[in-house]
């Protein structure tokens, strides 16, 4: 299995560290990963995205044109990536502030509403690993155990504390999401 | 067998690794984007305390390639690091090492020029690296690493051809290869040479003179003669290396009618494509330069014996494209597919570029 995925949102909302745990779930399960930000002015106030490739195999291009999933949590993110999801690929969006919806057919059209959740839970922080876990319930490219293991791996020990409460937020992704 | 642990990290934080592994005695660099995390990761890391390297912001990029110079000069296995603009302020220095035959290794993690230009990745200092970019007959070695893993491996190899040839090495990547994110192993570590050990591998170098006559290292010789033959010397060096240096890769190419020359990041890209057209049913293969200079020019000519055409693509407007049409020698069509000022090419656009020059 080889998943090619972008995650486009605003700098800010976590989308190049959710990016990160999610190449980081890919190392801990043997498999070969790439991830590759922009790391340009978009990372300066306006929009951020990734790409991360998760796969069984040597990945060739870590740029790539068209995507197996794509995650927007803006509605600049929908407009740029939706033509750009393969067709029947998935697309995941985050109903905030979105005015103008998916619209295409040929591709599987997931809904989050993952900032809702994270205001519910009085924790923003935990908004982009409620969406990851939105992405491994209708992508399983990694095993949450997986993610567990990133998380002990890439937070520094002080925060390990947190670890749990990011695992309910990636649990509740997993029931919220729901295909348009 | 923890040193064979498999980490995930940048092209940038893997180069700053792999420096403090293979015993470099010192960095000296100046923050630019997008190489940052090279003297970041050093600051982090602080070898210092470990293995004893120096680790040194300098004032600018003219003064540390001086530093370079001066370390390099003792013996030093010494290294900068800086994107394209701050590279071009070191050219002066890279001509004097060039000149007085001063090893030490230089990264370039490219971006788009010309003059301060963007941030964005981009292969566009592929002339000013493989011609020497300073003034006089020189080269300088250059290696392109098309992953992290390789811009942890370059690390060492660099140093070992400086060393040997006594040549300044250059490792020339980019903001793609810099910035992402890969599985790396690292290199085991290896000390930094006793000054016992340098005084015996580097005669030349200026390791203090007690007991023995002073060496003098300078590019300067004002008499025309002398300087005529230490430039032949300089040109025979040169020709063993381009005897004995080269390195390259390819891929897919037994069936190729057709081949892609790419390096660095340009060739992940070119992997990609090669993916997509072979499922359409085109036969192209895959020329990957690692040495840029000394350039893979008999293995090109020979390569393409059997081609129907060459697409050369890269991250700027054509410079490797006149390496590759020298080396076949109008024996085949070669074209050029690149992008332009921090745009990076992507797969699907270079297959097409491939249909509409040769299908």
């Amino acid at each position: 299995m080889k998943a090619e995925i972008i995650i486009a949102g605003f700098g800010g909302q976590g989308v190049l560290s959710m990016g990160k745990i999610l190449a980081y779930s890919g190392l801990m399960e043997n498999k070969e990963v790439t991830w590759m930000p922009a790391y340009g002015p978009e990372q300066r106030g306006g929009t951020a995205n990734v790409t991360v490739i998760v796969s069984e195999e040597r990945i060739s291009s870590p740029i790539l044109s068209q995507y197996d999933v794509a995650i927007v949590l803006n509605q600049p993110s929908l407009d740029k990536f939706e033509s750009k999801v393969k067709p029947g690929g998935i697309l995941i969006y985050d109903g905030f502030g979105i005015i103008n919806p998916p619209t295409r057919k040929d591709i599987n059209v997931y809904r989050i509403d993952a900032m809702d959740k994270a205001a519910e839970l009085k924790n923003s922080k935990v908004f982009n690993m409620i969406v990851l876990g939105g992405l491994l319930k209708v992508c399983p490219i990694v095993s949450t155990d997986g993610l567990n293991k990133a998380l002990y791996k890439t937070l520094p020990e002080r925060h390990h504390g947190l670890i749990p409460l990011n695992m309910e937020a990636v649990e509740a992704g997993g029931q919220i999401i729901e295909k348009v | 067998m923890a040193e064979q642990e498999v980490k995930l990290m940048k092209g940038n934080e893997a180069l700053a690794h792999a420096a403090i592994r293979c015993g470099c005695d010192g960095y000296f660099g100046y923050p630019i984007t997008p190489q940052t995390e090279v003297i970041e990761t050093l600051s982090e890391l602080k070898p210092w305390e470990t293995t004893g390297m120096v680790v040194l912001q300098a004032e600018s990029e003219v003064a540390s390639i001086n530093m370079l110079y001066g370390g390099g000069g003792t013996g030093k296995r010494v290294m900068t690091s800086s994107s394209s603009p701050g590279v071009s302020l070191m050219q002066e220095g890279i001509s004097y090492m060039a000149g007085a035959e001063v090893p030490g290794l230089i990264v370039d993690v490219q971006r788009g020029g010309p003059g301060l230009g963007t941030i964005q990745p981009s292969q566009s200092d592929y002339f000013q690296a493989t011609r020497g970019g300073g003034n006089g007959d020189y080269y300088i070695l250059v290696l392109a690493p098309n992953s992290v893993q390789e811009m942890a491996d370059f690390v060492d190899l660099s140093f070992e051809l400086a060393f040997k040839y006594r040549i300044p090495a250059m490792i020339l990547s980019d903001g793609v290869i810099g910035q992402m994110m890969e599985k790396v192993v690292l290199p085991p570590f290896k000390p930094r040479r006793t000054n016992e050990e340098i005084i015996k591998e580097c005669p030349w170098a200026a390791t203090g003179c007690k007991g023995r006559k002073p060496v003098v290292i300078t590019s300067l010789e004002l008499k025309p003669e002398i300087m005529e033959q230490r430039n032949l010397q300089l040109q025979e060096k040169y020709r063993k290396i381009r005897e004995n240096e080269v390195r390259y890769e390819t891929k897919f190419m037994d069936d190729a009618e057709y081949m892609i020359v790419a390096f660095g990041s340009a060739a992940r890209i070119a992997e990609k494509t090669i993916e997509l057209a072979r499922a359409e049913g085109i036969k192209v293969g895959l020329f990957r330069p690692i040495t840029l200079w000394p350039f893979p020019e008999k293995e090109i000519a020979e390569a393409a014996k059997k081609l129907k055409g060459i697409l050369v693509a890269e991250i700027n407007a054509g410079m490797m494209i006149e390496d590759v049409r020298l080396a076949v020698n109008g024996t085949v069509r070669c074209e050029h597919y690149g992008r332009l000022g921090g745009i990076v090419p992507e797969p699907e656009e270079m297959v097409k570029a491939l249909k509409e020059k040769f299908l």
